[in-house]
């Protein structure tokens, strides 16, 4: 069976709508400018440069605009999802700086300067990143809304646990190393409503082991 | 969210002047309380300013053998700090007891003392809050109360400390620095920081207009054996129903703090001096004066029982 796990979206439009569908990453959408100057009376536009997955983007943002709205609408990079909007649910998990953080509780103004890593930064269709293909090895997954933010938030908990942050369930702050019940705490922040938990534990093993190894 | 405009702040001294000069304006640290209750409406800054690069983010030793915490600092950084983890245990348990991993790389230490409750009724925009709207009423104290606080509660409001971070801190008696608009500095003892509700449930803690929290300042560490244990209606991800902090000296002394139950970071001199005598004996002192609604009664019992399973957990 062939699976296409990268993106809803081309399956939804069609591989050509989808192309057309997606600007080159960083251009922002250029507003008009009356309709800038109206936008000024609520708040003004405010400038930031980011590094989205290695590429340099700058936009012009209301300054209301989260760090997720900035990706989703803005970057078009739809892999990241909203889902609750109010840091309840982790679809929203992206890596900044190297951690893992809900985009949606953040504003994209306050990242001057800052990397981030998307589900579509992971890996491609064509190259994807061990912890993808151990989702679908695993079955990691069901309706696959809450899976991008499940995986860049396992990705980041292998770099914790193997930089020695401790969890909830740690018995000895300073002894910390992978276990099932380590990955259950810290993957307390996404939820699955699916309830595909005991298959992305065995996707997020494989990986540690992999690494291991 | 309500239109606002953004600034970053250079330095301390200019947070705490551009907060005096502009109306409206609040500080941002992390972030993780405040969007939310931007989004929400009950919050609506007309302004915000960024606190995020005052070189606020280091942990250093003090002149008296204790810890600065920068008010910068993430909760996911303080937790895992090495003196932190070795000479203040309980408090790297309660930071790990709460939010989640996403959270607490953003969570920093003087935002988490300012977080604000997450009464149900202050969250539903619907309802009546003294706590939101001065005056309106509480819409709590004949409604779903389990989750509320049974201790320091008042007729305006029952509303929770929702912290576990200041929990530890307030057993720790953490030292809370700040600087004012004119430039002066002062530091608030835990104990006075979190304010009872009282009349107004709104002033929530001592800080003054435009007050900027610079860091936390631990004194010398207590030594004995540290615990935090939290009970919540799920095992991880989930607000305290009740938490104890607790220290246990060799000597059978020991000292504790409790979340959850209270409308601030709750301590007892009673229960304290109640410690050799054992858990039941620590619980009736702290429970002394509680006053639980139709709906959190069990609080009472479950505090009980969460400070045996401490004394339990410390002889292991």
């Amino acid at each position: 069976m062939t699976v296409e796990p990268m993106s809803r979206r081309n399956l939804l439009q069609g591989s050509a709508a989808a192309a057309a569908a997606l600007p080159a990453l960083g251009e922002a959408r250029a507003a008009p400018a009356d309709h800038r100057h109206a936008r000024k009376e609520e708040g003004s536009m405010t400038p930031v440069g980011l590094t989205v997955n290695g590429r340099e983007v700058h936009l012009h943002l209301d300054p209301r605009t989260t760090l997720l709205d900035a990706l989703r609408e803005h970057l078009r990079l739809t892999g990241t999802k909203k889902g609750c909007d109010h840091g309840q649910c982790g679809a929203c998990t992206v890596i900044v700086e190297g951690r893992r953080i809900n985009s949606c509780l953040t504003l994209a103004v306050m990242h001057e300067g800052d990397r981030i890593t998307t589900v579509e930064g992971l890996g491609t269709p064509e190259k994807l990143h061990p912890m993808q293909r151990a989702f679908i090895t695993h079955d990691g997954y069901q309706c696959g809304y809450c899976t991008p933010g499940q995986i860049c938030s396992a990705v980041a908990v292998l770099d914790e646990i193997a930089a020695g942050i401790p969890s909830h369930v740690t018995d000895d702050l300073d002894k910390v190393a992978f276990s099932d019940r380590e990955v259950r705490e810290r993957m307390s922040g996404n939820i699955c409503r699916c309830a595909a938990y005991s298959n992305i534990v065995a996707a997020i093993r494989e990986v540690a082991e992999g690494e291991k190894a | 969210m309500r239109p606002f405009t953004y600034s970053r702040a250079g330095s301390v001294e200019e947070a705490a002047k551009t907060a005096a000069g502009t109306p409206g304006a609040r500080f941002i640290a992390g972030g993780t309380n405040l969007l939310d209750l931007m989004k929400l409406q009950i919050e609506t800054p007309t302004h915000l300013i960024d606190v995020n690069h005052l070189g606020l983010d280091r942990i250093e030793r003090t002149a008296e053998g204790g810890l600065r915490i920068g008010a910068m600092v993430r909760n996911t950084d303080l937790a895992a700090d090495a003196t932190v983890r070795r000479d203040y245990a309980v408090l790297s348990r309660a930071l790990l007891a709460g939010a989640s991993g996403q959270l607490r790389n953003k969570a920093t230490t003087g935002g988490n003392l300012l977080q604000r409750t997450r009464c149900p009724y202050f969250y539903d925009t619907r309802m009546p809050c003294n706590k939101r709207k001065p005056g309106s009423g509480c819409g709590a104290l004949k409604g779903m109360s389990r989750s509320l606080a049974i201790l320091g509660t008042s007729e305006a409001c029952i509303a929770q400390h929702p912290s576990d971070m200041a929990v530890a801190l307030r057993l720790l008696d953490a030292g809370v620095d700040t600087v004012r608009a004119d430039g002066s500095r002062r530091t608030i003892p835990i104990a006075d920081f979190h304010r009872l509700p009282g009349a107004t449930p709104h002033v929530e803690n001592a800080l003054g207009p435009c007050e900027f929290i610079t860091s936390v300042t631990l004194p010398q560490p207590l030594g004995g054996t540290h615990v935090y244990r939290k009970v919540r209606d799920r095992a991880s991800y989930a607000f305290a129903l009740v938490s104890v902090a607790a220290v246990f000296a060799r000597d059978g002394k020991a000292r504790f703090a409790f979340g959850g139950i209270a409308t601030k970071p709750w301590r007892s001199d009673a229960a304290d001096a109640a410690a050799p005598s054992g858990a039941a004996a620590v619980a009736e002192a702290a429970l002394n004066g509680a006053r639980p609604t139709a709906h959190n009664g069990f609080k009472q019992q479950l505090t009980a029982r969460t400070l045996a399973s401490l004394y339990r957990q410390k002889e292991a």
